[in-house]
């Protein structure tokens, strides 16, 4: 108890300089950030600022920041990457991007976007693809409904300061039954610097009525050091629209990474989600789902795998508003060495929201004595007539499987790598991009325990 | 079924049936929490200093700290100053030795509410510890009991007759500070009932204890303490009534369980007390902090209750499971009816190794009715193969009330094994329509599938309770759907 109350002592001294730095830092890049002097979006940027100082840095006073503690990036002055910087080229690129996978692509380095290692090729008419930084200055009024309109900036001190430093990201837009037959691919890479630097993207994907789409937002470092990635994606999934959303976040493990994607769905619409994080010292992942009208349906899945000193945590929320709504979702998390993983899954069923189906799971997997997992399905629930359940589940390996293995030759780590692929590969088996799947269960197979020899059986 | 709604109407509109006042002098403190009430109800108890300072330093305590916000549940502030913190039945001369002595207004107070002592000592095998307000009337069975060496008593007796027992483990549990309400009861505890169950002795009947709360404006502030020495096992009831009140009436009641080696304790509780009218006015406050310690290898406890009482419930008995081996238990039935609201759930904190709970809560909600299940089930990183089975189950009923589930799982330990599930479903139509098609009566199929949600929690309590369980589910439910 002592500790914990010096350590809240502390806080409003550090809080106090370290939301003046970010305000500085605002004052000194405020004047030019894109499309100034346009009403709404100054308006957008000022609530952001302005929910900033109040707020400051979460604390783990606030119930939705119980176990992650964002200390280590509040010590830090993080400073926005003022020029673009580019020192390489395609092939540095290269192990980031998805190979065979024919799509348009967008690359941004520390949150700028970088048209050299674009390829944004020819899309269908009636959809329109460019940097954030470009859709503000030229088509505000494109953006105007939908831009700040769901990822509320004073929802926490990090949404404050993504609206507040609102500058560049991704934009996709598309128009009535507009069908995308290439995904989209944006290229998040962080160089970092000598001094910590931040960025804070912004993305937003409008699938207008009937439309369909696929978009993969990634996330990697080239270089080795400390820098935080701190971006916002809105999706807005209009009447009967289909969206993919992928989201495979393979940072540095000196890099902290928060994310909150935030998707307002229409009448009969479908979203499916999916979330990967692999990398990070600290990342911090919030999904909202408002299920605004009848009929939508929305699924949300997700992986992680942490190692070492990780903490990684996933807040999903689905907001069932309308009747008819569907939610599924399902997290698998995987802890090693003295990582900790954190799942907050939230399903908010709304007075009147009658026939709502929503699934929850959260299974979690110990893999070190060190490693510890928190997980919380919530369930609230204000109408009678719905189907609404949640499971979750922490343990470690089965020793009958470990055993079975075992009885058959398999050497005790090669089990375990194996059982451990086979975990997570159930989640990235649900990915419906054949190539994205692909990639990931390369991926894995590096991390799994005894890699060298799993890689040989599968 | 909109045919039928006036007559659900009808019946889910039925009277608290145990709502009366019993008109009885009452000494009863002024209204207001200061050192000198402390002061006054530890004077009032004669009371040895040790007892006093220990109260004071709760109050202390209590002053620094801020009424816990968290919980599920909205009500109006409530004002501590204007609560009478002592109220006790009027003694002619210095309290009743037997049966006959008490008074007989008190007595028919208790046959009214079908809980004749004597009856229940010839026939059920109960000893009865009977809290009226806040001093223990008459206390049965206490020879019978006292052959095996067990202690049965209440609270005030038990720091005149065995300090060193009360000194050791009071507040070992729960201490003064732990929570909001918890500080406040260790500063103002007016009685409760006090159990010492000494090393090898099973306890050779079910120990019960009904709680009462009668004086207008005068919280409630039970202090139970159950000591169970090695290898001893006792059950112990504890059940609720409490008469018609429109002020709301706080109940801040501490309960402590120590389970040493091989010991075990269940503790069953039916809560019934006024829930207050269809608008939600009057009703108890019923906040309360229960846990027990399994402190010993081997240990067992268990909770079981029944909550269908109070306008706001907000109990978590939790179990602390320290010795390796310990079993933790909980099962649970919480109905909302009306504006009830309940936050209510448990804590397994697992320590020891090889310790496992099992967690089974039923939700019910009806009406404008609130019903939140929050639990915690902790593995600290000592804790190797512990597990823990959770299932959390609401029943709805009615577009207009409310479930929720709120599970926090915290685990350090790989060898760990913890499954949680939850559920949410309704009173099917069909179902309803399969029974009555059969000739049962719609109240009936309710009560009947309602009682079959429960089934896996009743079966935990003893056959008078459940019995007495059964029926206050059906009381409180008739005709709820519609």
């Amino acid at each position: 108890m002592s500790g914990q109350s010096t350590s809240v002592a502390q806080t409003p001294a550090m809080s106090a300089s370290v939301v003046d730095h970010y305000l500085s830092e605002h004052a000194a890049v405020g004047p030019t950030l894109p499309a100034l002097g346009v009403a709404w979006i100054d308006g957008l940027r000022r609530e952001g600022r302005d929910a900033f100082a109040k707020l400051g840095f979460p604390t783990p006073r606030d119930e939705a920041w119980k176990y992650t503690r964002v200390a280590p990036i509040e010590k830090r002055a993080f400073r926005l990457q003022g020029e673009l910087c580019i020192g390489f080229d395609e092939d540095d690129i290269a192990p980031f991007l998805l190979p065979t996978l024919a799509c348009h692509r967008l690359v941004f380095v520390n949150g700028r976007y970088a048209p050299p290692l674009s390829k944004p090729g020819k899309l269908s008419p009636g959809a329109r693809l460019m940097s954030m930084d470009r859709a503000l200055r030229e088509h505000a009024d494109l953006l105007e409904s939908h831009l700040g309109r769901h990822a509320d900036p004073s929802a926490n001190g990090f949404t404050a300061l993504n609206a507040a430093f609102m500058a560049d990201g991704a934009c996709l837009i598309l128009g009535a039954r507009t069908r995308l037959e290439k995904p989209v691919h944006l290229v998040f890479l962080s160089i970092p610097q000598e001094e910590p630097v931040v960025a804070h993207p912004r993305n937003l994907v409008v699938a207008g009525e009937g439309s369909q789409a696929q978009v993969i937002e990634s996330y990697a470092s080239l270089g080795t050091g400390t820098y935080w990635t701190n971006v916002v994606t809105e999706l807005v999934v209009g009447e009967n629209a289909t969206l993919d959303h992928y989201r495979i976040q393979e940072e540095h493990t000196r890099a902290f990474h928060v994310a909150t994607l935030q998707a307002h769905q229409a009448r009969d619409s479908r979203l499916r989600s999916h979330s990967v994080s692999f990398g990070a010292q600290l990342a911090r992942n919030d999904i909202n789902a408002q299920l605004d009208a009848e009929g939508s349906e929305c699924v949300l899945n997700g992986l992680f795998m942490a190692d070492g000193r990780q903490h990684v945590d996933f807040h999903t929320t689905v907001e069932h508003a309308r009747p008819h709504g569907s939610s599924q979702e399902y997290f698998k998390g995987i802890l090693d060495g003295r990582s900790r993983g954190v799942f907050n899954g939230r399903v908010h069923v709304h007075p009147g929201a009658q026939k709502t189906d929503a699934m929850q799971s959260n299974r979690n997997l110990l893999l070190s004595k060190d490693a510890e997992v928190d997980t919380k399905p919530e369930l609230e629930i204000y109408a009678d007539d719905v189907k609404c359940s949640h499971g979750a589940t922490v343990g470690q390996l089965d020793p009958d499987m470990l055993f079975y293995l075992r009885a058959r030759g398999i050497d005790g780590a090669t089990a375990r790598g194996l059982l451990t692929y086979g975990f997570a590969q159930d989640v990235i088996d649900r990915m419906p991009i054949p190539q994205v799947r692909e990639r990931l269960s390369h991926t894995l197979l590096t991390r799994v325990p005894d890699a060298e020899h799993v890689k040989g059986m599968v | 079924m909109a045919a039928s709604t006036d007559h659900v109407e009808d019946l889910v509109g039925k009277e608290y049936e145990h709502g009366f006042v019993t008109d009885i002098e009452a000494e009863t403190a002024p209204p207001g929490l200061s050192e000198d009430v402390v002061r006054f109800i530890s004077a009032k108890k004669d009371e040895p200093q040790w007892m006093l300072d220990w109260r004071l330093k709760a109050y202390e305590h209590w002053l620094t700290m801020q009424e816990p916000r968290w919980a599920h549940v909205h009500h109006q502030a409530i004002d501590y100053q204007a609560i009478s913190y002592y109220s006790a039945p009027k003694t002619k001369d210095d309290g009743p030795k037997s049966l006959d002595e008490v008074d007989p207004k008190l007595l028919e107070t208790y046959a009214k509410l079908g809980i004749p002592l004597e009856e229940q000592k010839a026939l059920a095998g109960v000893a009865v510890d009977a809290v009226f307000d806040s001093v223990s009337v008459a206390t049965t069975f206490k020879d019978k009991l006292a052959q095996h060496g067990i202690v049965f008593c209440s609270m005030s007796e038990a720091i005149k007759n065995h300090p060193d027992l009360v000194q050791r483990y009071l507040g070992s549990v729960v201490p003064q500070g732990d929570n909001f309400f918890a500080a406040l009861n260790s500063a103002v505890f007016s009685d409760g009932s006090f159990v010492y169950v000494p090393a090898g002795v099973r306890c050779p009947m079910e120990l019960s204890t009904y709680f009462r709360i009668n004086a207008s404006k005068t919280g409630q502030f039970e202090r139970t303490l159950i000591i169970v020495d090695e290898g001893a096992y006792v059950s112990y009831l504890e059940g609720c009534t409490a008469p018609m009140r429109d002020e709301n009436q706080l109940h801040a009641a501490v309960v402590e369980l120590v389970a040493l080696k091989d010991a075990e304790i269940k503790y069953s509780t039916v809560q019934n007390w006024y829930p207050g009218d269809e608008e939600g006015r009057g009703g108890i406050y019923n906040f309360v902090t229960k846990r027990g310690d399994c402190r010993g290898d081997n240990s067992k406890i268990s909770w079981t209750q029944v909550e269908t009482g109070s306008a706001i419930t907000w109990k978590y008995p939790s179990c602390i499971l320290r010795g390796d081996n310990s079993v933790g238990q909980f099962y649970s039935v919480a109905l909302t009816n009306n504006r009830q609201q309940a936050d209510t759930g448990t804590k397994m904190i697992h320590i020891g190794k090889n310790t496992s709970s099992t967690i089974v809560s039923k939700g019910i909600s009806a009406g404008h009715g609130q019903n939140a299940y929050r639990g915690l089930v902790k593995f600290a990183k000592g804790a190797e193969n512990a597990r823990n089975y959770s299932q959390c189950d609401s029943l709805l009923m009615g577009d207009k009330c409310g479930a929720h589930t709120f599970p926090y799982i915290e685990v350090s330990n790989p060898t760990a094994k913890v499954e949680h599930e939850a559920s949410t479903s309704k009173i099917g139509e069909d179902q309803l329509f399969y029974c009555m098609q059969r000739g049962i009566s719609e109240e009936d199929a309710v009560s009947m599938i309602v009682n079959g949600f429960c089934k896996e929690v009743m079966k935990e309590l003893p056959m008078e309770f459940a019995v007495e369980a059964q029926k206050l589910l059906g009381i409180s439910l008739e005709g709820a759907v519609g």
